[in-house]
Order: C-alpha cells, then structure tokens, then sequence
C-alpha cells in the first residue's frame, strides 16, 4: 500500500499525479542543471570567455544598462512594436476567422490564399518591406503583422469550425436567426480557443520582432543584441536574449490569467 | 409486410374522425431518402403521416435506424422532407423556429451560460424585457428542482440536472410542441427513473403538447397517450396505442397488468415483425 503510493513509484506511473513539492523541485532541477552547466562551462573556462561569459558577468551587463536607462528603452520599443503589431492583426484575425470558420463561402474565398500565403518564409520579405516602408516602427509591426495575421486566421477558423452543430441546432429552436447563431453561440463558444490561439501567436511575435530588429532597427532588444555583436559583447547578447524569453514568460502568464478569467466556464 | 403492418394513410382517417378542427401536429405522406457514400438511396422515413393533438403526450417508439428521431428533426425544421408536409398549429414548417422547442439526446446546455442564463436564452432573442424574463426563469428553475443551481455553469452539472436545464429551457419559450429526442438515454437508469417522474409532474402542470422519441417501451407506456409503433427499412409507423392508464401517473404503474400487456404487445411488434432481420 505506503509502496504503491510513494512518491518515486508515482513518478514511475504513467499518468499518475505527482505531489506538489516533486513537481517543484523537478522544475527548479531543470534550471538549476541548465545554469550549473553554464556556471561550469564559463567559469571553468571550457569556453573562452568572448564566447560565453559568466552568469556574473550577464547580471552585471543587466545592471550597467538598467542603471543608465539603455535597458528600459530597448524593452519598452519593443514591447512597443509587439503589441501594435500584434493588437492590429489580432483585431482583424478574430472576427475574419469566426466568419471563416462559420461559412463556407468565406471559407471557400479565403482559404487557397492564406494557406498559400501562410508558407511563405516571413523573412523573404523583409527586404520588400524595407523599400515599401522604410526602416521605421511601422516597418517592424508590418514584419509582425504578416506573420501571424495567416496563422492566427487558420488557427481561429478551426477554432470556430469545430463548434458543434448541436449547440447552433440547439440555438436555432430556442429561436435564434442565422445572425444569432453566429454572436450568441459561435463566438462565445470560440473564445477558449481564441485566446489558446492568441497566446501561442504571441510567442511566434516575439520571433518576428527580432528578426524585424535585427535587419533594421535602431531600438529595441534585437537591436541591442546586434549592435553588441559588433562590439563583441557578448554578455549583452545574452542579456537580451534572456530579456526576451522572460517577456514572452510573462505574456503567457498574462493570457493564462485572463482565459481563466474571461472563460472560467471551460478551464 | 405482416398483417400487423398498417399502413399509414389508413391510420390518419382513424385520427381525422376525432373532434379537433386543426392537430398541433400534423405530418403529411412524409418520406425521407438519403444517398449512401455507395451511390444507393436509403429510404429512412416512407411516406409517413400521422397527427398530434393539442396537449397529447405522442412517443414514437422503434428500433434504430427506424427514422424517429429524423422525423423529429425534420419537424423541428432542422433537416428538410425530400417530400411531404408537415404542419405545427396548422402552419406548414419551413426551417426552424422558437414555436418547436427541442430538447436533445446529447448535452446541449450552451456551456458558457450560467443555467439561468441557458433558461433565458431563448426569451433574450426574443427580446423579452428582463422583468418578464426573470420571473419565467424562476418558475422553471423550481419546476425542474434547480434553484440552488441556477447560477452554476454545466461543467458543474449532472447529466440530469444539465437534461433537466435542457427541458427548462425549452418549455421557458412556450413553444407549441415539445419536441424530445430520446432526452433520457444516455442517462443511468436510476437517474433516468428520476426523469421521467419529473416529467410526468412538469407535464401534469404545462399540459404541453410533446412528441417523445424513445427505444425504450417502458419509458414510452410509461409517459405516452399514444405510441406510434415504427419499423425500420424503411422507417415507417407500423401500429399506433392509446395508453388506456389514468394521470396522474407513477413510476408504480410498470406492474400495473394493463402496462404489462401494452409492454408485451409493443415488444412483439418490435421484435417479431416478418421484416426484422
């Protein structure tokens, strides 16, 4: 019986739910292996220190450029571009995908071009962007934009697309018209789904912003760690990349939070 | 066919002889055909015709595959006759409306909506004001046993309950008929007896008019003023029953020897027909 139940025989399980102080320690096991093998390869001086500098060495790079304020720039202009771009496409993709996922015909219109659209490597046009726009923000929200405006279209499309026949057949004899089925059942019925979709396209507009950043910019984190390259500072690149993926960690808490919120009913 | 096998037709002049000016419900020579992925057609309801009166409890009762639940839908206005009619108080059905409500085999509580909420849905599209709203959701939520409930979303609910929201929902529209697809069959059996008298009270109490779809003949005498017995390939109505036991009813009327002999009827017309295979 106490065998069957120990911890270590739970973690064996498939399937089986583990204690909250296991679950804990294997996730805090996982950074602590991946910043002890860093610690090791830097300070052991495995690596030289022009490739890969010390955890120390990072922490004092994010001090210096938070004291002088670099830091703070570069992380608000590109939260900046991030949200715009992604609040735009975001805007039109929700209502376009509802109606292309509810009918056919929008369907039917939308759908070759999209998909075709949709595969096309974002970063081939980076270089059309530059002559159609300039080197500006509106160039890197645009950058933003055609990257995860096709995705988010398919994505929600399917989302509302997958809303039983029951539930709208179900609507249509408590009296409800075409135009109800659509905003009192398929759209309600998506939002789960709608804010999954949002949260994983975010990540994907981190992605772009610093391929965006990286071509043409003069702000933002991939800006900074571009222009670090050329210094040779590469603890600052390192900053930057870790100042990325902590932004991206907290927008997804961030979408986490408000679908437990906005759909509590379906968790 | 066997001799058992009355034809339709014949049994609508049996019914046209009743005193009603207009049935609630009137299905005219109705069939249904189906192209299967193969190419062939299936016959799923032949030239069906039957009528319901005002504030009669109809079951149709069947194997599968026997089209009572297509002929449901396609009074509800959900699905389309390839020929016939259908009338619901004398207005012929074209798509669906709020004057057939249905309550469904699966759940179809609208998940994002509180139960109050599901109840009102019907009387929101309407554009009921909320006063008169608020005072229909309450007698229904008494009525189905859910007022402890009423602000709680269908994850948290039983198959019972959200079936019981379903029916709420439903009679909370007033509609003309109350249309019921095996409501209860995916329920356990102790819940299902539960339902079943909740429905015979509610019934007792609205008088709607109800054509219940069932496979189960307990459930069907037990509820029903008249079964419509089907067959299957193709679906037709094979024999129509007067249930000859007084309302109110219990659950205690299945040893009722009246009932038992209904029940052994019914279960040799299902089971011995010469077209059973």
């Amino acid at each position: 019986m106490s065998k069957r139940n120990s911890w270590l025989n739970r973690c064996l399980t498939p399937k089986a739910s583990i204690p909250m102080p296991v679950i804990w320690s294997a996730s805090t096991l996982a950074w602590a292996l991946l910043i002890g093998l860093w610690a090791v390869l830097s300070y052991g001086e495995v690596v030289p220190a022009m490739f890969l500098p010390t955890p120390g060495a990072v922490f004092e790079a994010a001090a210096r450029l938070a004291r002088d304020g670099t830091l703070g720039t570069h992380v608000w202009a590109s939260v900046e571009v991030v949200m715009v771009g992604f609040v735009i496409s975001s805007v039109v993709a929700v209502p376009v995908g509802l109606l292309m996922g509810s009918f056919r015909v929008v369907q039917a219109f939308l759908e070759p071009l999209v998909n075709f659209i949709r595969y096309l490597p974002v970063t081939s046009f980076v270089p059309l962007f530059i002559l159609w726009i300039g080197i500006g923000l509106e160039q890197r929200v645009s950058i933003i934009i055609f990257g995860v405006f096709f995705q988010q279209l398919v994505m929600i499309a399917d989302v509302s697309k997958g809303i039983s026949k029951d539930l709208i057949n179900a609507s249509y004899t408590l009296g409800s018209n075409r135009a109800d089925a659509v905003l009192h059942v398929i759209a309600p019925a998506s939002v789960p789904g709608i804010l999954d979709t949002l949260r994983v396209t975010m990540g994907w507009a981190w992605t772009y912003l610093v391929v965006a950043e990286l071509v043409a910019a003069s702000s933002g984190l991939g800006y900074l760690s571009l222009k670090a390259m050329r210094g040779f500072q590469v603890d600052v690149i390192f900053l930057a990349i870790a100042v990325i993926g902590l932004l991206g960690l907290i927008t997804d808490q961030l979408f986490r939070l408000l679908r437990l919120k906005v759909a509590a009913w379906a968790q | 066919m066997g001799s058992v096998t009355a034809t339709s037709p014949r049994l609508v002049a049996g019914f046209a002889a009743e005193p009603q000016a207009e049935p609630r419900l009137r299905v005219a020579e109705v069939s249904l055909h189906y192209r299967t992925p193969s190419g062939d057609t299936f016959t799923a309801l032949d030239k069906v015709s039957f009528e319901v009166p005002d504030q009669q409890f109809a079951v149709l009762v069947g194997p599968s595959g026997c089209g009572k639940s297509s002929l449901l839908y396609l009074t509800a206005g959900l699905n389309e006759p390839t020929s016939g009619e259908i009338f619901v108080g004398g207005k012929q059905v074209d798509g669906p409306g709020a004057d057939r409500g249905m309550v469904f085999q699966g759940y179809t509580l609208f998940p994002w909506l509180t139960v109050r909420q599901n109840i009102e849905f019907g009387l929101k599209r309407r554009g009921m004001p909320a006063g008169e709203r608020k005072d229909i959701v309450e007698y229904y939520l008494n009525e189905v046993g859910l007022h402890r409930f009423a602000d709680n979303y269908s994850k948290q609910l039983s198959g019972g309950m959200m079936q019981r929201v379903a029916i709420a929902r439903a009679l909370a529209n007033d509609p003309q008929i109350l249309l019921m697809d095996e409501p209860f069959g995916a329920l356990d059996s102790q819940t299902r007896l539960q339902m079943q008298q909740l429905l015979l009270r509610v019934w007792e109490h609205s008088k709607k008019t109800v054509l219940f779809v069932t496979h189960d003949i307990d459930e069907a005498i037990l509820l029903g003023d008249r079964i419509f017995v089907m067959g299957a390939r193709p679906g037709r109505i094979k024999e129509v029953l007067d249930v000859p036991i007084s309302r109110p009813r219990n659950l205690d009327m299945v040893m009722d020897p009246e009932f038992i002999r209904m029940k052994r009827d019914i279960f040799h017309q299902l089971h011995d027909g010469p077209d059973e295979h």
